[in-house]
């Protein structure tokens, strides 16, 4: 299972050779748990009981393997074949499920019985939430007080899987300072406590444990793909923010040459204004919550705040890992806006009755855009591969607002149909779909 | 200029030394002079000048406010280099307590070049162990700084001897688990965390996280070479926010119980 692309024994990639990315820059308190968890992860990961245990509940609990699902309508309006790794049907509506299983289940094994989690939106809070409640364990979440109350009705979901949930009001009150609560609770707790990681950043071990987790997305979809249609993707896509679904879809496929890596990262109002998270794209090298990797910050170090319409990307980090695929140009990181965001997220709730989380649809938009051209290089066998990381119901909320949807008038004016340029519909460029 | 003197002197006088912490540029940069000058002269014996970090994980709500407020207020790295040349300029040894990405961000040989030229004594690095710090340890050398690296009671035995092998000046051993904060009652996890210490190295070996008051600083003091209080100099400024004269005389009065606790330790 190991690869050129892996850390080394102290958690940096690219200690071959270049800029070295993650590492531990953490509190000297912490480092005799990060020690004890790095060596229960590999001897977790190692033990094949362990592994068996954890395919065994990703099954039976999670839903998992998630379908790859051909995007057909979708593929035809865009000239190349679109294949949804359908993250979205996972239990609790995500592939964040198979990150806190994995840890929550190395929690048991170690004998610990509190796990922490931060959140942001809080699919992270109710994912956690969620292990917790499977393995009897008591959970407390660090939410961002301003996410608390965007996010109600999933402070209530954790509430009724038995979590605490802690609002944080310190800082920007948001993701970043959530982790920074949990990390401050995790110094006074850490002799029971597990911290599970939402994300495939923060200290040694942890972005290579949460990658470990995940890869089970991309093991899947890439012997699917082989399966169902007999040759590997051209391209596969995924969105990042921290970047576990993306890690998680890009692990199996780094070593297939022939495939072409692409996240893409959230844009916010576009990399040109102060108001996005476009963290690889225009960060600088720095560190922040104990990995070195690409971070939005001022000609100080301050963090910057930073944007995203997506709460689930709206992070000023990013996984050590990517930093290091960007950098030796494994993978290829690009902005995708909100607005291209929410666009893509109308339009495959349209041509394929699939609500995106808009995460995901981060992820569609920037496939898209891959598809068309290489369907012009290629023809329609051309192949992407997306991961469909989450479904949308959280995101109803935003929804909402930006689509100016519910309003009983407007459905009733202005009925949501064809879409534009498909070519089974109306025809090309009615422009409808800039109405959304 | 190492912390060296101060700790000898401090022994040669058969007591613990005071070592304060404010961060710059709290509540403003000229007063925070002000106000560190007061604690000098009021008798700490080593100065900790904070550096205001947006994500301050190892400090509790005290210090994070103050740091909150000094970056709101503006507080640059260069203002946090002035701070420590002004409070330097009084002879007392004078260190930068700093999270790391802002070193890193300077520039870590430029940072400790201006550190050096401010009259710093050295850099204590609170997310930065020894086995991750390559470079600021080249750098430090070049420049004659000290560095001080923390231990805590979680850490193993050869952890503690790996850092303290890597610290110059004094070793900073933190006595709970968990961020700073003034603190009801000292932790017992101090004293043998120190003794642990001693074992390894004849470096001064300093206790800090939630020493409030001259009674803990003289309980402190009993056993270890320094006590460092940070939380509790920020709350008396935070409690007299609206009148900084009577901030001063409460500063003042602080660190002289305090300095009269490490005689007594």
């Amino acid at each position: 299972m190991t690869s050129t692309y892996d850390a080394d024994l102290l958690g940096y990639f690219g200690a071959s050779g270049g800029q070295q990315w993650g590492g531990r820059f953490m509190p000297e308190a912490l480092v005799a748990a990060l020690d004890e968890l790095t060596e229960a992860w590999r001897d977790a990961m190692a033990d094949p009981s362990f592994v068996a245990e954890f395919e065994a509940i990703l099954v039976d609990y999670a839903g998992t393997p998630s379908r790859l699902y051909h995007a057909e309508r979708l593929s035809r309006r865009v000239g190349a074949r679109i294949l949804l790794k359908r993250e979205d049907l996972n239990h609790t509506g995500a592939h964040k499920i198979r990150n806190v299983l994995g840890q929550a289940l190395l929690t048991r094994r170690m004998g610990k019985t509190r796990v922490i989690a931060e959140t942001g939106a809080g699919q992270h809070g109710v994912a956690s939430a969620t292990a917790a409640a499977y393995f009897g364990m008591d959970c407390t979440v660090y939410m961002g007080a301003v996410d608390t109350r965007r996010q109600a009705l999933n402070v209530a979901r954790m509430h009724l899987l038995g979590a605490k949930v802690v609002p944080v009001e310190s800082g920007s009150a948001t993701l970043k300072d959530a982790i920074n609560e949990a990390l401050r609770d995790w110094v006074a707790s850490v002799d029971h406590t597990a911290y599970l990681f939402g994300t495939a950043a923060g200290p040694h071990p942890f972005p290579s444990m949460v990658r470990d987790f995940c890869r089970g997305i991309g093991d899947e979809a890439r012997a699917q793909c082989l399966e169902q249609y007999g040759v590997l993707p051209d391209a596969v896509a995924a969105c990042v923010g921290g970047g576990s679904n993306a890690i998680g879809l890009f692990t199996a496929f780094l070593d297939d040459e022939g495939v072409a890596i692409h996240g893409f990262e959230p844009g916010g109002e576009g990399v040109d204004t102060p108001r996005h998270a476009a963290t690889i794209h225009a960060g600088a090298s720095g560190v922040l919550h104990g990995a070195r990797t690409y971070v939005l910050q001022d000609e100080d170090g301050q963090t910057i705040e930073s944007h995203s319409i997506s709460a689930g990307l709206d992070y000023p980090g990013v996984g050590p890992q990517h930093a290091h695929l960007s950098a030796i140009g494994r993978a290829t990181y690009t902005p995708v806006t909100d607005a291209e965001a929410m666009e893509a997220m109308a339009l495959l709730s349209r041509t394929e009755g699939i609500i995106p989380a808009i995460e995901s649809a981060h992820a569609l938009a920037g496939a898209l855009r891959v598809a068309e051209r290489l369907g012009q290089e290629k023809g329609p066998e051309a192949t992407v591969l997306v991961n469909l990381s989450g479904r949308g119901d959280k995101d109803m909320g935003t929804a909402i607002e930006y689509f100016g949807l519910g309003d009983p008038d407007r459905v009733t004016a202005e009925p949501v149909g064809e879409v534009p340029g498909d070519t089974t519909g109306a025809g090309e460029g009615s422009g409808a779909g800039e109405q959304l | 200029m190492s912390v060296a003197t101060a700790f000898e002197r401090a022994r040669a006088e058969g007591r613990a030394a005071l070592v304060g912490y404010l961060p710059a540029g709290f509540p403003d940069v000229e007063f925070s002079i002000e106000a560190i000058r007061c604690m000098v002269d009021s008798g700490c014996d080593v100065i900790e000048v904070g550096l205001p970090y947006s994500d301050p994980v190892m400090d509790g709500p005290t210090i994070q406010a103050a740091a909150q407020q000094a970056l709101e207020g503006g507080t640059r790295t260069t203002d946090v280099l002035r701070t420590v040349e002004a409070v330097a300029a009084t002879g007392t040894p004078t260190v930068v307590m700093t999270y790391w990405n802002p070193v890193e961000r300077y520039g870590v040989d430029r940072f400790a070049a201006d550190l050096a030229s401010a009259g710093g004594a050295g850099l204590i690095t609170p997310d930065l162990t020894p086995d991750s710090a390559a470079g600021w340890t080249a750098a430090a050398d070049v420049h004659d700084l000290d560095k001080i690296f923390l231990v805590a009671p979680s850490s193993t035995d050869a952890r503690i001897a790996m850092t303290t092998a890597a610290c110059r000046g004094f070793v900073y051993a933190t006595a709970v688990m968990g961020v700073t904060g003034a603190r009801a009652s000292s932790s017992d996890l101090a004293g043998p965390l120190v003794a642990r210490t001693r074992a390894t190295t004849d470096l001064p070996v300093c206790v800090g996280l939630g020493v409030s008051h001259g009674d803990q600083a003289a309980e402190v003091a009993a056993f270890a070479d320094g006590v460092i209080v940070g939380s509790a100099f920020v709350r008396t400024l935070l409690d007299h926010a609206d009148d900084r004269a009577a901030g001063l005389s409460a500063l003042a009065g602080l660190t002289a119980d305090l300095a009269d606790g490490v005689r007594r330790g």
